[in-house]
This record gives structure tokens, sequence and C-alpha cells, in this order.
């Protein structure tokens, strides 16, 4: 079998498993974040909490509930991993210096998962379960609860309440990533990820020398690394390494579970808003840009610069012979299209538009399809935006889903959409500033530039997946970097939570002949050419300076 | 005396119903970009320019390349900074040419609020004269032929012909009469006849001339929700791209090639959306005035939105949908009498009715059955009987023969009275007619029924039509009626509307706004007595008639002189072409933003990357040319758009999506695509500059 052979049935395999996934698990969705009924761990929850699991929030009270339990996560992870010496299987690995702890901390609580440390050095198997393996459950259900609040604006009228979040994060992470990431687990542990809780094994090299493999929990931080969307390996090389992602049935498994959440809350926000083609119309638009960027990315790497490359081998640098080109570049664009970030293949190897169409994935904002609950409102912000300018150009106060957009809505979703443009380009520019910097980049030139712009892109987007080749443990790096995620986290959520609020308050305009339909091809284009003109728009000049150069060189 | 009543002005209101069907265009001439370049010079104060986000980003910017200009003169820098002054300039002179339109409509306002003498009523019944600007709310003052009303008010005794052009237009003279709904005097106008007794409603310098003035001048002009929206829109991108400019530098640096501040603000001012930057207040003062040049005024840019977005459309059956009066459509000969007979006795019964419906009478008579319309010598010689409220009939006595007409029942009354009966067949055919949706109006000679004529309503021609382009839009349309139900189910089947309120009370019609609203949609009505003024008010957008009273005047947010109700719908059409406009040259602004990119780039970092000279497609001259070239499209693209701003962008009735595909084909990719051109161009000009 050829390789596009080979590549053509992955990608047909994966899209076939998500397709069958779509709708029970989008309806599933629909039913736990609409249903009534509280299941008795649910209640003992809520008692040890002392939450009343039937009392709705202001937008605001949400708002805080998200950063209280957020900063708390924050210290606790901290605390976790600097008292590691304290807790069992710490292999004598020592508190986590404050430099990283700090930026581990923030990186798993908002989702991103950039990780400045080698975990098989670093971190033991406690704070991997109890610390990370936490986070990366209650992280990815923040972000489900904040794309639940938001789409209650649209189907709630005359109300100031959008829901509570204490039970959204508790049913997101009970009756959604539990039994997901169990069956996930089981399923990897079948197919050869390992599982074991001892350090590692001695072993006899090859060449007679003695070494050690280390091992870890891997195949159940796997399951929810990939289907939270979060991509903190357990081991160094994440997803490249074989003990976390063994074959070529592993790899497309751990690819459909970076999907399969992000693809059918599309369909959650169809059956929730009573109109399932306003679900389709959205997973249409980050299907076909999804489907692009695959088709650059793979098309990139199978053609690197110049044939001799080509006959050298040179597309296979940076990748797994398990994986081939194929493998590896659907998995990069999964992981950067997503807020997942974990990769089965070095990114910085990757040639100028393959590395370039990593980048503009996560550029765009994340939404192809996006990071769990993440993608969804993402994509919902700029399908705000669009049709508040397609809404003037058809002559009536724009409205999307019946509920206008006014001054608030169109400055809620604004915020919600400079954030991440400001961080990346403020955090990037002024990294460029220091003396230093070009000391901590492996490469001269453009793709020195490429480095820096992918790191504050992968930060300020959560993704947290590095083009490495750069060094990032100074201060300056752990400590902007660990901003960027912060700023890139919370100033979206705050905005797309305000939003929920003032659409909630809204009465419901009712639809007539001069309402615009947004569900047709023609809103298709209007949102997919708004996701793509805004990021092209704002980033094309530094493009132009890294990848692009790189790409036409 | 010869009185013009604007509610039968069929001719009129059938114009405007002809011509509405797309909002027009106003008229824009070149040399006024000559007569609003002072006006666009005094803009560029920074108190002016602070006020818009998008535009005062370039004059920071025009002034720090001008600084540069003059420390390091070079050909390109000094091109540069000129260009971008004129790119602020061309803005100011958009919205300088746009309210220099208002101006000339309040200069000939200002002209009929001379100083007049008023002669106020003291308690104790004598008179004082005043100076019109000394009266007070409340005042009582005597308006006599040939005097100018001294303040806006209602006329509390008498009545009189108003000469009211100076306000309207419109040089018939026009009554005005205490009680009723035409009561509402307006301060400038002259009484032609009688004398009347005004008490004063607004205070001197509030009144409506001086709305009037500010609106049309614009000086009092307070953005829009939507204007809102957008600019925070703008402002947005406006931010994100001063961003991406700004943190351009570290990595140009980083590159190996500075870019010069000049060359940082050409990138910045052609990236920022400076063409709807430049554009959005002129778009929002023409919308305004597109209004004042169909008579309307609008008391805030809100209520013009706001009308863009109706759903909801109340229209009065009279005068509106119907013609303001009953006709004759039919006449029904009953017993022995032939149907020549009856236009005969009809006809003779209607000779000396003035009221619409017996002239109406008259006409059928004699375009059916060929009477002549005007009475002969004999029958002058008649003695006609008026209609009176205790007879309810009117007719003539000619000779012997003693003719009436009247309400059925009032008939009856009559001719019972003279010993005759009233056979079946007359009663069967008043039912009918009033199942009907019609009139009924009982001919009788002496003791003898000879027949029954119809009035009805007649609709208006083209109303049919408009309901249906209302529905393609997405606007239900409710027609609102004093008749019973049964009349005004066959009247709104014959119209075409959607719906239909009948025996509405004022306040059955407040119940149905409230109604509407609750459910998400906006209202639009029009209203002219006191007892509409509630519902006005209520209304998202309440058109009140000139004609009208004073409460109504004060309750609606718009006013329309020509007291047109049909007008409501050419209202809403401009509403939605102002928000089209900006909608479709925001779009067109950004999409601009490609083709400089293709020659900005290039231009700065070929030199560093010669693989970006791959970008230039459009082959300019050289990277200086290629920068000057951007940034005089940008600034000449706002002056060729002006005329569009001002005019609107062309408006049909449509379904939203054929007028969002129209306007993205044309704003969208025409967008993307002029700069190409454009630049290429302006190009092939700018490389003759030395130095290029």
């Amino acid at each position: 079998m050829s390789a596009t052979a080979a590549g053509l049935l992955q990608a047909g395999l994966l899209l076939l498993a998500l397709a069958v996934g779509y709708r029970p698990l989008g309806d599933h969705m629909a039913r736990v974040f609409s249903t009534g009924k509280h299941w008795r761990v649910e209640k003992a929850v809520y008692r040890v909490g002392r939450v009343d699991p039937d009392a709705q929030q202001h937008w605001k009270t949400y708002a805080s509930s998200v950063l209280g339990f957020s900063a708390v996560s924050v210290v606790l992870l901290f605390l976790v991993q600097r008292l590691q010496s304290l807790l069992p299987f710490d292999f004598d690995r020592g508190p986590v210096p404050v430099g990283v702890a700090f930026n581990t901390a923030i990186s798993f609580v908002t989702n991103t998962n950039w990780q400045s440390y080698l975990p098989e050095k670093v971190m033991g198997h406690t704070v991997q379960m109890v610390g990370l393996t936490v986070q990366n459950f209650v992280s990815a259900a923040v972000g489900l609860a904040v794309a639940i609040a938001l789409v209650r604006g649209f189907t709630r009228a005359g109300t100031d309440r959008i829901g509570n979040f204490w039970v959204d994060l508790v049913r997101g992470t009970v009756r959604v990533l539990l039994p997901l990431a169990f069956i996930s687990a089981v399923l990897l542990v079948a197919l050869g990820v390992v599982m074991s809780l001892k350090s590692g094994v001695d072993v006899t090299n090859p060449d007679g020398s003695a070494g050690r493999i280390a091992l870890a929990p891997a195949a159940s931080q796997e399951a929810i690394k990939e289907l939270g969307t979060n991509g903190g390996g357990i081991f160094n090389a994440n997803s490249a390494h074989p003990l976390e992602n063994p074959n070529g049935w592993t790899n497309l498994v751990e690819i459909y579970l970076i999907l399969v959440i992000p693809v059918s809350l599309t369909r959650t926000f169809g059956t929730l808003v009573g109109n399932r083609r306003q679900g389709y119309v959205l997973l249409s638009v980050m299907g076909v840009i999804w489907a692009a960027m695959l088709t650059v990315i793979w098309w990139a790497e199978s053609h690197p610069n110049g044939p001799a490359a080509l006959l050298a081998g040179a597309g296979m640098e940076g990748k797994e012979q398990r994986f081939g080109i194929a493998g590896s570049a659907l998995f990069a664009n999964a992981t950067t299209g997503t807020s997942t970030g974990a990769v089965n293949s070095m990114h910085d190897s990757f040639s100028g538009l393959g590395g370039g169409g990593t980048m503009l994935n996560m550029l765009f904002g994340e939404m192809t399809p996006g990071g769990v609950g993440t993608g969804l409102y993402s994509v919902l912000i700029m399908a705000v935006i669009a049709m508040f300018l397609a809404g003037l150009m058809v002559g009536r106060t724009p409205e999307y889903l019946g509920k206008k957009l006014g001054r608030r809505e169109v400055t809620c979703a604004a915020i919600a959409m400079l954030a991440m443009p400001v961080v990346v380009l403020v955090g990037a520019g002024a990294a460029l500033l220091l003396p230093s910097t070009p000391g901590a980049l492996n490469n001269p030139g453009a793709h020195g530039l490429s480095e820096i712009l992918y790191a504050y892109a992968s930060a300020s987007n959560n993704n947290g997946s590095a083009f490495a080749g750069i060094t990032v443990t100074s201060d300056w790096f752990q400590i902007t970097l660990g901003l960027c995620m912060l700023f890139g986290r919370f100033i979206p959520i705050l905005a797309v939570l305000c939003l929920a609020g003032s659409l909630a308050a809204q009465k419901k305009v009712p639809e007539t002949a001069g309402t615009l339909p947004t569900t047709g091809p023609l809103f298709a284009t209007m949102l997919g050419g708004t996701v793509v003109l805004v990021a092209a728009l704002t980033f094309i000049p530094a493009l132009a300076l890294g990848p692009i150069a790189e790409a036409l060189a | 005396m010869t009185i013009t009543d604007p509610g039968t002005k069929p001719d009129v209101v059938e114009h405007h119903a002809e011509s509405t069907g797309r909002v027009g265009a106003g008229v824009f001439d070149p040399r006024q970009l000559l007569t609003s370049l002072p006006d666009a010079l005094r803009k560029l104060h920074p108190r002016h320019q602070i006020r818009n986000p998008v535009m005062f980003v370039v004059w920071v910017g025009s002034i720090l390349v001008t600084v540069f200009a003059i420390a390091e003169p070079s050909g390109f820098t000094v091109a540069v900074a000129v260009w971008l002054w004129f790119t602020v300039l061309f803005a100011n002179l958009a919205e300088a040419v746009a309210e220099g339109r208002g101006k000339a409509q309040a200069e000939s306002l200002r002209r009929t609020k001379r100083d007049t003498m008023a002669r106020r009523l003291r308690a104790d019944g004598g008179e004082e004269t005043v100076p019109g600007a000394g009266l007070a709310v409340g005042d009582l003052v005597v308006v006599e032929a040939g005097e100018v009303v001294p303040g806006d008010g209602d006329v509390v005794e008498g009545i009189a012909t108003v000469d009211e052009s100076a306000i309207t237009g419109e040089s018939a003279p026009v009554i005005r009469e205490s009680g009723g709904d035409r009561s509402a005097v307006t301060g400038g106008t002259t009484v032609l006849s009688d004398r009347i007794v005004v008490k004063i409603a607004t205070r001197p310098g509030e009144s409506f001339v001086d709305r009037m003035i500010a609106l049309v001048e614009g000086a009092k002009r307070q953005k829009t929700p939507n204007e809102i929206a957008l600019t925070i829109l703008l402002a947005t991108l406006t931010i994100i791209f001063l961003l991406a400019v700004v943190a351009l530098q570290p990595m140009a640096d980083y590159s190996g090639r500075q870019q010069s501040v000049t060359v940082l603000t050409a990138l910045l001012v052609c990236l920022i959306p400076t063409t709807i930057g430049a554009l959005l207040s002129a778009i929002g003062i023409a919308g305004m005035d597109r209004l004042v040049q169909r008579n309307v005024l609008a008391t805030s840019g809100r209520a013009v939105e706001a009308a863009g977005d109706v759903s909801t459309l109340l229209l009065d059956k009279t005068g509106t949908i119907t013609f303001g009066n009953r006709r004759a459509t039919e006449i029904i000969p009953v017993g022995t009498a032939t149907a020549d007979d009856l236009a005969v006795a009809a006809r003779l019964s209607s000779l000396a009715d003035g009221t619409p419906e017996g002239r109406s009478i008259v006409e059928l008579c004699v375009g059916t059955y060929g009477l002549p319309g005007e009475p002969t010598r004999a029958e002058r010689a008649g003695e006609s009987v008026p209609f009176t409220a205790q007879t309810r009939m009117s007719g003539i006595d000619l000779g012997g023969r003693r003719i009436r007409k009247g309400a059925a029942s009032a008939v009856r009354d009559w001719v019972t009275g003279q010993g005759g009966t009233v056979p079946d067949e007359v009663h069967e055919i008043v039912d009918r007619i009033s199942a009907e949706g019609g009139t009924p109006l009982v001919v009788a000679e002496g003791a003898v029924v000879r027949g029954v004529v119809r009035l009805s309503d007649v609709v208006k021609p083209g109303m049919r039509e408009r309901f249906a382009e209302l529905r393609a839009m997405g606007i239900r349309t409710v027609m609102v009626t004093g008749d019973n139900a049964l009349t005004a189910k066959a009247i709104a089947g014959r119209a075409g509307v959607d719906d239909f309120l009948a025996e509405a009370k004022p306040e059955d019609k407040m119940a149905l706004i409230r109604r509407e609203q609750e459910g998400g949609r906006l209202v639009a009505m029009t209203g002219d007595g006191t007892n509409d003024a509630p519902a006005l008010a209520q209304a998202d957008v309440g058109v009140a008639m000139n004609t009208g009273t004073m409460a109504a005047k004060e309750a609606g947010n718009m006013v329309d002189l020509d007291s047109d109700p049909t007008k409501l719908i050419e209202v809403v059409a401009i509403g939605k072409q102002l928000l089209i406009t900006r909608g479709a040259l925001t779009t067109f602004s950004i999409a601009n933003d490609l083709a400089k990119y293709f020659a900005i780039l290039p231009a700065m970092f070929a030199t560093v990357y010669p693989q970006l000279g791959q970008l230039d497609i459009m082959r300019l001259h050289s990277s200086n040319s290629a920068i000057l070239s951007a940034v005089v499209f940008n600034a000449l693209v706002i002056v060729a758009l002006i005329p569009l701003a001002l005019r609107g962008v062309r408006y049909r009735p449509a379904s939203a999506r054929s007028l969002l595909r129209r306007n993205l084909l044309i704003y969208g990719l025409g967008g993307v695509v002029t700069p190409f051109v454009g630049i290429w161009l302006i190009d092939l000009l700018v490389r003759l500059i030395p130095g290029m």
C-alpha cells in the first residue's frame, strides 16, 4: 500500500468514527447539561462543596466561580509539585523548581499543558495522577461549562441566570469525561500503551551498556490528555514516545479522542438551540478549514524543499517511522486545530509551509474544531462578529439565533476576539526585544522567528504544543508564557460569560422572512471567511518574516 | 373659499405609493466638495478627531510622519506625509459635505423664525402685545388673518386656514380648528383667514422649527446604537492592526531590516478600516437627510435605525390602505324602478351634497349612466335638504318630487311616516352590502323606495403589491380600523394585509403594540389624533402626521410633513438602507487590506528575504512607489465613495439571503479586487515622481 493510500485510509477511518460518535455523544452532552436530575454521586459532591445544585447563577457569579475554582486549582497544583518529596511514588525526584511549578500549574489549569520540564526526571507518579491528571479532567470540564453557559445565553430569554457552574463542572467531569476516559484508557492499554506504577525497568542496551526505560501510569493519563484536549505528555517525547503511542492504531485512537468532543459539541449546540442545522453549519466551517489545513500540511511534508531533500528522506525528519508522514500530519493538524498540543512528531522539523500551517491553525483562534468547549465558544464568537457585519448588510439590527447583537454583545465578542492576537503579538514582540532571545533559539533567521512566534501562539491559545528548538527555561519565558496562558484563557472566558449574560437577558426576536438564515452555505461562507480573514490580516506581517519567508525560499 | 384637505389628495398619495419601491438617490454635486473645504479644514482640530477612533489614529500618524518629513526630508517621506493628511482631510470632507446639505435646509427654516409679536390674552380678557420669544407654555394668543403664528400650540377657539408652506413646502392652505385632530399649529406659519386662539405648547427655543433646525444641521447628532456597536468593532480592528504593526518592528529588527516610522505608519493607515471610519458619520447624517428630503423629520437617529428593524406595521385603514372616503360603487334598483330611474334619483339627491360620499354618487351616475355632472337650470331651482344629525338624510325637493337618501333606518322611518312600506328586498340588499363590508344608502322618492346605493371602501391601487413586498422583507402588516370585524375582514382580504384589528379603540391599538413587543417585534405606526399619542409613544417607530395634534407630534419620534401615512413604508426602506450602507462599506474596507499587504510587505522585506518579492503580484515599480501607491489609493477611495455614502447603497426589498449575497459579492469580492487594480494604476503615475 502506498503511503498516500494508507494516509487516506486513516483519514477516512477517522472521519467515519467521528461520524458514528457524533449523534450519540452530541445528544448525550445536550441531555447532561439540560436535565434537572442529579446523580447520587453528584449530590454527594454538592453536599461536600455546600453547593445548591438547583440554584441558578448570574453571569458574574458564574464567572467568579470559574475564576475562583481556577485560582484554587493553580495554588493546589503548585503546592502538590512543591511538596513532591512528601508524596509516595516520588522516586526521590524532589520538589519541582519554583519557576517550573508556577508555569506548570498555570499551564495545566488553563488547559494548555505547555511543558517546560522533563516529566521522567521531574514529576513523580503522584504529582502526575493527583495533580496533573485531575486538572486534565477539570480544566476541560471548565471549557465545556463555559461553552454550555454561552449556549444557554442563546436558548434562554428574559433571565439574568445562565446556569450553575458547579453543576456544569461536576456533570461534565462525571457524566462526559470520566466514562469516556475510562473506556479509552482500557482500549489504549489493550493496544499496547504502558500502565505501570514502577519508575522504570533496567535493560541492557544492544551495545551491552546498562540502561533504564522509564515507566508511568501512561494509558490513564493519555486518554484524558487527548480527550480533554490537554496535551501534556507523561513522557517528554509526548505522543512520539513508543510507550505513550506505540503504533498506528493507538495513533488513530488518540487523534480520534482529540477530535471527538469538540466535533460532537456542534451537535450538542444544535440540539440545545432547537435547530440541528445550526450545529451542522458550524461543523461544516470547522471541517472545511480542518480539511484544507490537513491537505496543506500533508502536502508540504510530502514535498520538502527540493527533490534532493525528498530523496534523502527530509520529509521524515522529526517524524516517527511507525506513523509516517500522513499519520504525523493528521496528528499535527488535529492537535493544533484543537487546544491539545500533544505531538507525535517534531513540529520544529516541519517544512516552512507545514510548520506554518500548524501555527496558522492556532492563530485562527483554535476553532477547527477547537478545544473541549473552547472551540465551540470561539467559533460562536466569530459567528457573532460575522453576523454583525452580515446583519448590517441586510439592513437590520444584526441578530444571531434570535438575539440582537447590540453594543454590549459586540463589545464582549470584540474583547474575546481581541485577547489572543494582543497577547501573541505583544508577547512575541517583547521577547524579540530581549538581547538574550537570539541565544535561546536553535535556528537563526526566519525559522528562529517561527520558533518564537510558535511559542507565544501556543501559550496564548492554550495549545501547549512546542515547536521546540527554543529554550524556554529562563525566567523571562517561564513568566511571560505563563501570563500569556492566563490572559489567553481567562479574558475570552470572562467576555464569553458576559456575552452569555447579556444574551440571556434579551427577549427572543421571532424569525421572519427578513431574518438572515444562519443555516445555509451563505452563512457558512461568511463565517469561514471571517475566521480566515481576521487571522490572516492580523498575522500576515509576522508570518511573512517567519513561515512565509521559509516556505517561499 | 377653496380648501384642500390633505386627507383627500389621492394624486399625492398615489405618487408616493409608486415611487417607494426603492429608495431613490439624493443628488450629489461635486462642487459640494469645494464649498465644504473650509469646514473640512476646521475639523482637523483634535477635539473633533478624537471622536472617531479610526481617523484619530490616522491623524496622529500624519503628525508623526510630518515631524519626520521635516527632520529628515525626502521625496518619499514628504509624499507619504501629504497623502496621510489628505486621508484625514477627505474624511472631514465627507462629513462636511453631508452636513452642508442639511445646513442649506436649516437656513431656509431659520428664515421662518422671524421675531413675531404675539397678541397675548390676559386673564381679564384683554389683549397685550408681547414678543414671540417672551411667551410661556399655556399662554393664550390671538392670531388673525395675515398674522404669523408666534409659537407652537393647539387651537382652542375658532377655525382658520393656515399657510404652512414655510414648514412643509406645500402651498395649499390647510384648515386648523379647535378640538378634534387638526388643532395643532406650528410657529412660523401664517393664518390666511379667520381668527383663532392658540394655546402655546412649547417654550421659545424648543419649538418644532428649532428642533427641525437642530436636526437637519446635525448639531445634536448622537451616535445611534448600531453605529456605536460598529464603532466598537472598528476600534477593535484598529487596536489589532496597531499591535500587528508595532510588533512588526522587533520582528523586522530581528530579521535584519528595521523599518522607518514612515513606512510603518503607512502600513498601519492602510490596514485600519479608514474607508468606513472616514465615511461613518457622513452615512448617518445622509440617512437623516434622506428622510428630510421626503419631508419626514425624525427626532433621533435611533428612530431611523429602528425603522429598519420594524417587523410589524400598524396601518390605519382609512386614508392609508383605502382612500380617505367611501365611494359609491354600485346602485341596485328595487321594485319597479330601473337602474336608470334610480341613477336619476340618486344623482338628484346628491347634487347639493358636498361630502365626498355625495360627490362620488354623482360621479358614478355621470360615469356609468351618462347623466350630466352639473345641475341643470331647472334642477338648480330645487330646494336642497342638507344632512342633519336628526334626520340623518339629505336630498332635494324639486317641483313635486321629494327625494331623500340616507341610512336604511332613517329612510325607513321617513317612508313609513308617509304611509309607505319598505319591501323585504331592500332589507336583504342592505344586509348583504353590510356583510360585504360596504355601506348601504337607501334612496327613496316620496313613500317609495327606489333602490340602494352601495358605498364601499376602495383600496388604493398598488397596495396589494406593496404588502407582498413588505412580507418578503419580513414585515407583517396589520390594518387598524373602527369597522366591525366582518367589514374589516373583507377589506383586509382585498388589500392583502396579514392581519387586521377591527372595532379598534385607542386602548386596543396600545394592547396590540404591547403584545407584539412582548414577542420581541418592533412596531411602527402612524397616527394623528390626541388619542393616538400613547400608542405613538409606545411604538418603536411612531410617525405623527403634521396635520395632527401637538400631543401626537410630541409623542411620536417622527413627523411626516406631508401627512401621508403610506410613507411609513418608505421610512422603513430608508432605515434599512442606512444600515446596509454601513455594513457594505465596512466589508469593503476590510476586504481592501489583502491587496495592500501584497503591495506593502514585499516592499518592506524583499531586500532581506528576496523570496517575498514573489508576493509582489502587481509588479509595482519600487518599494517606495508601492507603499506610496497604497497610501494614495487608501485616501482616494474615501473621496470616490463619498457619493455612495451620501446616496446610500441601492436597496430593493428582497429576502435577507439575496441581499447578503448581492452585497457580499459587490462589496466583499469587489473590495478584494478593486485595490489590486487601483494600486497598480496609481503606481503607474507615482513612479513618475522623482525619487520613487
